[in-house]
């Protein structure tokens, strides 16, 4: 035990003091604010939210690779471009990356950027643990990605059923990569709903009651429940899926008896709550959008929050929808079948309070307002294709078809990815200090639509027209031909949108370098407590934690009825913006561990693949981050303002005030 | 602080007396229990265990289920568990293990009154008593073992080591957390102001305990 004693006794520490510190020196808190090593440090939420933005458009990058070489290999009968074996590969890391390394992570991207600031909190409740969620689901994306460099990819599909799994059916480690890093980025998003569950329920403001949160922290807050009791089922199936493959356990033997509907029950028990966790918090957002660029408040704000709960109960009885061709039996076909039916109720009243909340607005199609009603009617698409899935019997007949693939596009592109682009464009300002161009948006947006609808609209028809999914290559003469070739050219139009995007990144942020002018806080006329504080967000949030009143209370201050019962409006943004310049704030510092800590589990996870040893690496590290993190010395004098995850022992004990320990604690102290 | 309330006034008037309240906890510092003022009246780090232990819920919860459908699957040949019980072992060990839960309890009302050594008594006797049901479980495997029945013997193997070997984990990890209070006690890190940290500690134990309770009622009682 290193006991580092101030001659007083760290009880006695009084408050303002230097922090304890370690002989080791070692475990002394980096302080860089600026350059790259003050962003791996960093537990600022801001950073992590923004670090989780660009690691997802990063991957997205990868995952529309992978979707172009599959859409070329499939441009023509007979393709040539990639062997069957390549194809599997590339289908189910396509499928994968998507999910887990793109649209999960870009929800955790404006979920971790966004709650505390509207729900008034200076942080997360756990910044540090903040910081090592973003570090693993990196470690969980390299361990995932590097069986490209390994040997190759898993060729399961994304939800790789047993007994495919297997080392019988697949003997090189592809699935055991997915297996692992998918395991890894399961601790990330544990760690990261503990805590910004943990900052919902303790960090509001005060006044800030549940009801009169935005609509986004409540959909962020339902994803997070989701994610806490979703990823532990894929855990519990995923270890098991280890035992079978590295230390010849039985689970998934079929030729021991084993039963292959285990898997495939763990694996929809958290899969469909994932399509959830992928969709509410896109539904979050454009519920902040509408309002915004129609001028309205949101309407039906009780109903959409409780639909929101309700999505979020009803997900898990719904999870043998997946199952139907599976033969589980006529009753939970029947049961399933029903229960899948009363779903679509909730997501119907979201829909038509999205309307309802337009309907008579002073509209604004502004690029965020677009992405937001694009992705109403494209998830609508989507929605209504998924009702027929519903129903056994045609589901029988679609499944497995291009049909299921054009479904879960438009939901998950058309539906998430599209709101979450619309995210971009509305708080890109808030963010980064200035404004995407929103002309190029436009086009942007159009340029998508198009492309998005031309890849995936024919998917329809070559589905119900019989052509299978994950298949490699078709034969000419199965009227494939034609829509196949159209999907083909879409892809590229999406590609060539997505590069837009980037451009008008570059174009944007150059433009207003020349101006030379300052963003203001508030350019939409916005209604959440974000759009107070100055663009972009200072370090600590809020110079002066808001008091809140009433549901949008920023937008109240600046808009009061009139005698009439007229909106008008009483000050200006800037009149009720808050100025900023934070003096007195304490903010927790960066720190080492959280990097240190992540950086041990693809050790882990590659040792268990190659070479045990390895596994002592990352043991070591893991440990040894622990006790660093443990040990590292806050540097918060009165860290009982503020939000803080540092060693207790700063908090200020009773004996801070200065009087004497009691001698029992004295006594300990030697 | 769940409701809505229509009325705006009567909202200003709670926000208002909710913030001086906040800023009184705020301006006060110490208060004795050493935690931010949170919305809740629950410290943070208390509340993510609560969290926490729910998800850990689940992960029982996938085992547990397949263990239920394993149990008896012997396919592949060999014994399955149920052939192999010794009943009045685990019987005593899982008593062991229920009186470790109230050997905790006595440890955190020992330091919420203060009193040190009482606490390092009942957090050790709360250690040994965790680590007497590891052995006895590292026996019951040897014996196991022995008998033909190993963790790839069959799917019924497979799923009871699976199953009591993650549980055997979490009571691992709990020791270990109990050593390193015990170690921080003797260090004089745990004050009476931080018994919350112990009483943490506490609530883990206490989930380890219940799940075997479930993991008792499960694979040994139901035939
Ligand atoms: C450029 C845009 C995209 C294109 C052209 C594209 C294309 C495709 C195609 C053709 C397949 C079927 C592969 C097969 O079954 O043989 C597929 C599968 C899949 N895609 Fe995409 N995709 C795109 C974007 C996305 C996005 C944004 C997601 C978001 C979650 C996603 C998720 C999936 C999933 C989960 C699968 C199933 C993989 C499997 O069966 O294991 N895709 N994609
Ligand atoms: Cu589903």
């Amino acid at each position: 035990m290193t006991t580092t004693t101030p001659p007083t006794g760290p009880l006695a520490l009084p408050s303002g003091e230097e922090p304890r510190r370690n002989p080791l020196g070692a475990f002394a808190r980096p302080t860089a604010t600026a350059g790259w090593r003050s962003w791996m440090t960093s537990v600022d939420h801001k950073r992590i939210g923004i670090m989780y933005g660009a690691a997802s458009l990063f991957f997205l990058l990868i995952g529309g690779f992978e979707a172009l070489l599959i859409r070329v290999q499939l441009a023509q009968p007979d393709g040539q471009l990639l062997s069957a074996d390549a194809y599997n590969q590339i289908y189910t890391m396509h499928g994968t990356t998507m999910i887990f390394l793109v649209v999960m992570p870009i929800g955790a991207a404006f979920m971790n950027y966004l709650i505390p600031l509207q729900i008034g909190a200076r942080d997360v409740a756990f910044p540090r643990l903040n910081a090592l969620s973003f570090w693993t689901f990196m470690g969980g994306g390299i361990v995932l990605n590097s069986s490209w460099l390994l040997g190759g990819g898993a060729d399961g599909g994304w939800f790789n059923y047993a007994p495919n799994n297997g080392v019988v059916f697949s003997p090189s480690h592809g699935i055991d990569f997915w297996n692992m890093g998918l395991l890894i980025t399961g601790i990330a998003s544990l760690v990261g709903a503990i805590n910004l569950i943990v900052t919902c329920l303790n960090l509001r403001a005060p006044g800030m009651t549940f009801f009169k949160m935005p609509v986004f922290t409540w959909m962020g807050l339902v994803t997070q429940f989701l994610l806490l009791f979703a990823i532990p089922v894929l855990t519990a199936a995923q270890f098991l899926l280890l035992f079978d493959r590295l230390f010849g356990a039985r689970f998934f033997d079929t030729s021991a008896g084993a039963d292959p509907l285990l898997w495939e029950h763990l694996f929809w028990i958290f899969g469909h709550p994932e399509v959830y966790i992928m969709i509410l918090p896109a539904f979050g957002v454009i519920s902040e959008i509408m309002p915004t660029f129609s001028r309205k408040p949101i309407f039906g704000y009780p109903f959409m929050i409780f639909s929101g709960i309700a999505i979020g109960f009803m997900g898990w009885g719904v999870w043998a929808h997946h199952m139907f061709a599976s033969g589980v039996g006529p009753l939970s076909v029947a049961a399933f079948s029903v229960s899948t039916m009363f779903i679509a109720v909730p997501t119907g009243v979201k829909i038509f309070n999205w309307l309802a909340t337009m309907w008579g607005g002073r509209l604004k199609f502004s690029a965020p307002m677009l992405y937001s009603v694009g992705l109403v009617t494209m998830f609508t698409i989507g929605g209504l294709s998924g009702v027929t899935h519903a129903v056994a019997a045609s589901d029988t007949q679609q499944t497995d078809t291009y049909y299921i693939v054009a479904h879960f596009h438009y939901v998950l592109f058309g539906g998430a990815l599209f709101g979450f682009i619309g995210g971009w464009y509305f708080w890109w300002p808030k963010v980064f200090g200035y404004v995407l161009n929103d002309r190029v948006g436009k086009v942007n947006f159009w340029i998508l639509l198009i492309g998005f609808n031309l890849t995936f609209g024919p998917m329809h028809i070559l589905g119900l027209q019989g052509m299978p999914r994950r298949i490699y290559s078709y034969r000419d003469g199965y009227g494939f031909n034609l829509w196949n070739f159209v999907s083909t050219v879409g892809a590229f139009i999406i590609a060539v949108s997505f590069l837009i995007f980037f451009w008008n990144i570059v174009r944007s942020r150059r433009a207003h370098v020349r101006s030379g002018a300052t963003m203001v806080a508030d350019p939409w006329d916005a209604r959440s407590l974000e759009w107070s504080v100055p663009s972009p967000t200072p370090a600590h949030n809020f110079d002066v934690v808001p008091t809140i009143r009433r549901l949008d209370d920023f937008w109240h201050r600046k808009y009061q009825e009139d005698a009439g019962g007229k909106l008008v409006r009483v000050a200006t943004s800037e009149e009720v913006a808050q100025p900023g310049n934070g003096e007195g704030v304490h903010l927790p510092s960066p720190s080492y561990w959280p990097l240190v800590l992540s950086a041990g589990f693809p050790f882990v996870a590659w040792g268990l693949i190659f070479n045990l040893w390895l596994c002592l690496v990352g043991g070591i590290l893991v440990v040894a981050a622990i006790y660093g993190w443990v040990l590292e010395p806050s540097t918060a004098p009165e860290a009982h303002r503020g939000s803080d995850d540092h060693d207790p022992d700063d908090h200020p004990a009773p004996t801070d005030d200065g009087a004497a320990a009691t001698p029992e604690e004295a006594a300990l102290v030697d | 602080m769940t409701e809505t309330t229509l009325s705006d006034e009567l909202d200003d008037a709670r926000a208002l007396e909710q913030r001086s309240e906040r800023a009184a906890a705020y301006a006060d510092g110490p208060d004795g229990h050493d935690h931010h003022a949170t919305n809740t009246g629950i410290s943070n780090p208390k509340l993510a265990m609560w969290v926490f232990l729910g998800s850990e819920c689940l992960l029982f919860g996938g085992l547990i289920s397949t263990f239920l459908l394993y149990k008896h699957n012997n396919q592949a040949g060999g014994p399955t568990p149920h052939e192999l019980y010794d009943i009045e072992l685990t019987s005593i060990s899982s008593f062991v293990l229920l009186m470790s839960s109230l050997t905790m309890v006595l440890a955190v009302s020992a330091i919420q009154r203060g009193e040190h050594s009482r606490l390092r008594l009942w957090l050790a006797t709360t250690a040994i008593l965790g680590a007497t049901f590891i052995a006895g479980q590292v026996y019951e495997f040897q014996v196991f073992v022995k008998e033909g029945l190993g963790f790839t013997t069959n799917a019924a193997g497979s799923a009871f080591f699976a199953l009591t070997g993650f549980h055997g984990v979490h009571v691992s990890l709990g020791i270990v957390m109990l050593l390193s209070a015990l170690v921080l006690s003797l260090a004089g890190r745990i004050p009476q102001a931080r018994a919350e940290a112990v009483e943490i500690v506490g609530l883990y134990w206490h989930f380890v305990d219940v799940v075997w309770v479930l993991i008792f009622t499960v694979v040994y009682l139901i035939p």
